[in-house]
């Protein structure tokens, strides 16, 4: 099976909120399967996996596994917010570079694959094609010794997924708002417009995330 | 910088804004330092990024270029992780006003403005000015401009207008349309991270923090 193939098997495990178990054949999913079975019917996100690989153990194929899926979507997504082809693929690039070095600093407790790649992707496109910096909040990370609670990464994700279903139902009309709030330019009274999504659960998640992250750090 | 107990906050569609890279670079700094002292507000920033992931999972994807994989290995091989950077450990600051102004209140380089207070601009893109201000005790706070948005966050001591009381890590944010007038609480100096919208009220509004100070 080629790694397009496996990727796509793997897109389509994610996006359902209860899929049946991860296709066996597939040697990759095989070592989480294991997992799924005793705490939750949904499966981890495996490519929160993958980045922890990186961080750990500086793991190639897990990072290759990760190339292969998102960087072709933040180029995707640097396009829709005007760079050209070029300037796409040289941003694409340096973000999984980033991804590599930063690995250490996601927490799959407060954010998913996707949403942590999202926040690198964002800050490039900024500093790229805005040619503005962008202050962010002081990093608040598990040190390398601490393991992620299992049950905490599948519910931040069950929710990520849950926010992800409630976006695709939105109107028409309010998701291509979204979607330029979060791709094009925007003021910010235009987003008012845009908000009324379901945060409440996953707001509370990782507020209950960081709390036990401030009681760590004691 | 120390957790204290934070009352007043980021209003969700500042988040949003702030989250989708849609806000101008000094409202950004605002953001970020309030951000760093407040976890309230860091859980619903997390929250607005999964708006960003979720939409980038969906996003069609776009073919990189033949060599782009190993392209970036050798990125990766050539510039190895870099240094952390060295910090103070009781910083005056949080991180991200830190990195515009410096990690100590002593090194600050102020400029008077009158009546004892003092302000200090921040180098960041003109479509909107960050500056801190030093507000002696008891003193008013500048009121900075009369039009768009206005964040003022603070740092040090506190300030109280007529109704509320704005203690460090708290963040008033105003759009100009309410009169207000605060005043700097009695005992230490209040310093606060003052940011307004709007470049061409600067010179308008720096008049008015020379002058009629009295007026507020
Ligand atoms: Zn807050």
């Amino acid at each position: 099976m080629s790694l397009d193939e496996q990727t796509k098997d793997r897109d389509t495990s994610l996006l359902e909120v209860e899929p049946a178990t991860p296709a066996a054949h597939d040697p990759y999913l095989k070592g989480v399967s294991d997992l799924t079975a005793t705490s939750s019917p949904t499966p981890p996100d495996v490519w929160a996996r993958d980045i922890q690989s990186v961080a750990t153990e500086k793991n190639v194929a897990a990072f290759e596994r990760l190339f292969s899926h998102f960087a072709p979507k933040v180029k995707g997504f640097l396009i829709k917010s005007g760079a050209d082809a070029a300037l796409a693929e040289e941003c694409a690039q340096e973000v999984m570079v980033t991804l590599w070095h930063k690995a250490h600093m996601f927490d799959p407790t407060r954010a998913s694959a996707g949403t942590w790649i999202f926040t690198i992707a964002r800050n490039k496109k900024i500093d790229a094609i805005r040619k503005q910096r962008r202050p962010e909040p002081e990093d608040v990370g598990w040190g390398p010794e601490h393991e992620p609670d299992q049950e905490d990464v599948i519910g931040l994700q069950q929710e990520t997924m849950k926010l992800g279903q409630a976006i695709s139902n939105l109107p028409e009309k309010q998701r291509n708002l979204v979607e330029r709030a979060y791709f094009g330019d925007m003021s910010h009274s235009e987003i008012a417009a845009a908000t009324g999504l379901p945060l409440g659960t996953i707001k509370s998640r990782i507020r209950l995330a960081l709390d036990r992250l401030r009681h760590a750090m004691k | 910088m120390a957790m204290s107990e934070i009352k007043h906050h980021l209003s969700d569609d500042i988040l949003m804004a702030y989250a989708s890279g849609n806000l101008p670079e000094a409202f950004s700094v605002a953001v970020a330092a309030h951000v760093s002292m407040c976890d309230t507000c860091r859980a619903t920033l997390e929250s607005f990024d999964a708006i960003g992931g979720s939409l980038l999972t969906e996003t069609a994807p776009v073919e990189t270029g033949a060599d782009a994989f190993q392209s970036v290995m050798d990125k990766i091989r050539q510039a190895p992780s870099e240094a952390p950077v060295l910090r103070n450990a009781t910083p005056d600051f949080p991180t991200p006003l830190s990195d515009y102004v410096g990690e100590s209140l002593d090194e600050i380089k102020w400029q008077p403005i009158g009546m004892g207070v003092k302000q200090s601009i921040l180098h960041t893109q003109d479509d909107a000015t960050a500056r801190l201000l030093y507000i002696p005790p008891g003193t008013a706070v500048p009121n900075h401009s009369h039009e768009g948005l206005e964040m003022t966050l603070v740092l040090q001591g506190a300030f109280a207008d007529e109704t509320e009381y704005f203690s460090v890590g708290d963040i008033e944010l105003a759009d100009g349309s309410t009169v207000h007038t605060p005043i700097a609480a009695d005992g230490q100096p209040c310093i606060c991270l003052a940011v307004t919208e709007a470049p061409l009220k600067f010179k308008k509004m720096f008049h008015r923090l020379v002058q009629p100070l009295m007026r507020i």
